[in-house]
């Protein structure tokens, strides 16, 4: 497996928040999707890579290539949507494209203006003028107009309405037909990345919790229930995180229901864990499962 | 061929494709020789990961159902008609274990069980 991207000893400390020691690697031809709660780290990891924030130490490649010393090379190569606006607000789409077209060795107009039909975009109107989803279209079409190879995407889908947000599901299934792109994807509307994506990064609290094979995080976790009586057992609570205890019972996440199945079967209800289920609870904590 | 996903089915996503594709080519709707969609067009159509495909194809054929030429892609496996009849019953046989199981615990004689099959089975 080819990594496209790879990422060692990661850190970054900002105001009040520590980014530690984030390792990660992404093989190419998949769809990758990085999780977390709102201020876990998914933003500047995401920003350290494009190196728009000066990491503090660690490694990070790009293609192979070191992320700061071919940043130019590698950029060349990224299709890049940031879910804050980074364009020129006060200029229209097309204006706005005549000033960006020119970075791009590969920028391909035909492409470009297949999106812009595509996603009914106005290429006469202001940035400004454009509501969030437009503004959100515009950066994908530009993203894509330069035969990118890898697609990363900060919260693409947050504020947007689900008719957009299958629509982009599709777009991206669409570039999954060959084995030459890769996309990279924060979110935290989990729904969004349960069905296509092939791997699954969780960060919380500034650290890597896992990275995996999305069927794999799906079979591995589940919601346990059960009566209270059973939180007496401490071999059990050991593989226990983030429980809630109510009057009649208790709820749980995890990592180990293998085990559980094994050794509780009878005594506890599992279910399945979506996505949500698995931040909601780690975040929560308490536990090491 | 016909694959419809559930997200609340208790069978993970893979195996559902799996169980559906071999039960086409069990029943002779899907023929050998027959091509199947690639790994990343099914993917693309059911809006599912490519990774999740290409584990339902990789163990449809482990177990014989598929073969895949590299380059050309999948298509259905030439089926031994002695062993699909052994597999159909095997299938059966499976389904009747559970049943039996289920049987004994709930205290129902051979006798009521073999009635009710009886019954069901001119009915169906």
């Amino acid at each position: 497996m080819e990594p496209i991207l790879e990422i060692n000893g990661l850190n970054k400390q900002l105001d009040g928040f520590h980014l530690q020691d984030v390792n990660l690697v992404v093989p190419k031809g998949y769809i990758i999707g990085i999780i977390g709660p709102n201020g876990a780290g998914k933003t500047t990891t995401i920003k350290l890579i494009m190196n728009l924030l000066r990491k503090d130490s660690g490694e990070i490649s790009v293609f192979g290539q070191d992320h700061i010393q071919f940043e130019k090379e590698i950029k060349q190569r990224i299709g890049f949507v940031y879910d804050e606006n980074h364009f020129y607000e006060q200029l229209s789409i097309d204006e706005n494209r005549r000033i960006i077209a020119p970075f791009y060795e590969n920028w391909d107009n035909q492409v470009f203006h297949d999106y812009v039909k595509k996603f009914d975009l106005p290429l006469r109107k202001k940035l400004k003028d454009l509501s969030h989803g437009m503004k959100t279209k515009f950066a994908l079409a530009l993203a894509l107009s330069h035969q990118a190879e890898l697609i990363i995407m900060d919260e693409p889908t947050s504020g947007l309405d689900p008719v957009f947000r299958r629509e982009l599901l599709d777009i991206l299934a669409g570039l999954m037909q060959d084995d030459k792109h890769t996309v990279i994807f924060s979110t935290h509307i989990t729904s969004d990345l349960e069905r296509i994506a092939d791997y699954i990064c969780f960060i919380n609290q500034g650290q890597v919790v896992f990275c995996d094979i999305m069927d794999n995080i799906l079979e591995k976790y589940r919601v346990v229930k059960g009566e209270r009586a059973m939180l007496a057992n401490q071999t059990f609570t050991a593989m226990l995180s983030g429980v809630i205890v109510n009057q009649y019972g208790f709820e749980a996440l995890t990592g180990q229901s293998t085990n559980i199945q094994k050794s509780f079967k009878d005594r506890v209800m599992m279910e399945k864990a979506t996505l949500d289920d698995i931040i909601l609870y780690t975040a929560r904590g308490n536990g090491n499962a | 061929m016909n694959i419809i996903i559930s997200n609340s089915s208790s069978d993970p996503i893979y195996e559902q494709i799996y169980k559906q594709i071999k039960q086409q080519i069990m029943r002779g709707e899907l023929q050998a020789g027959e091509i199947l969609p690639s790994i990343r067009l099914l993917a693309k159509e059911l809006q599912i990961s490519v990774i999740t495909t290409k584990r339902a194809y990789e163990e449809l054929e482990r177990d014989g159902f598929i073969a895949t030429v590299g380059g050309k892609g999948s298509f259905v496996a030439e089926q031994n008609v002695e062993l699909l009849l052994e597999r159909k019953r095997q299938f059966i046989e499976d389904k009747i274990a559970q049943l039996v199981a289920e049987g004994k615990t709930l205290n129902i004689s051979l006798e009521e069980m073999l009635e009710m099959l009886t019954l069901l089975y001119r009915e169906g």
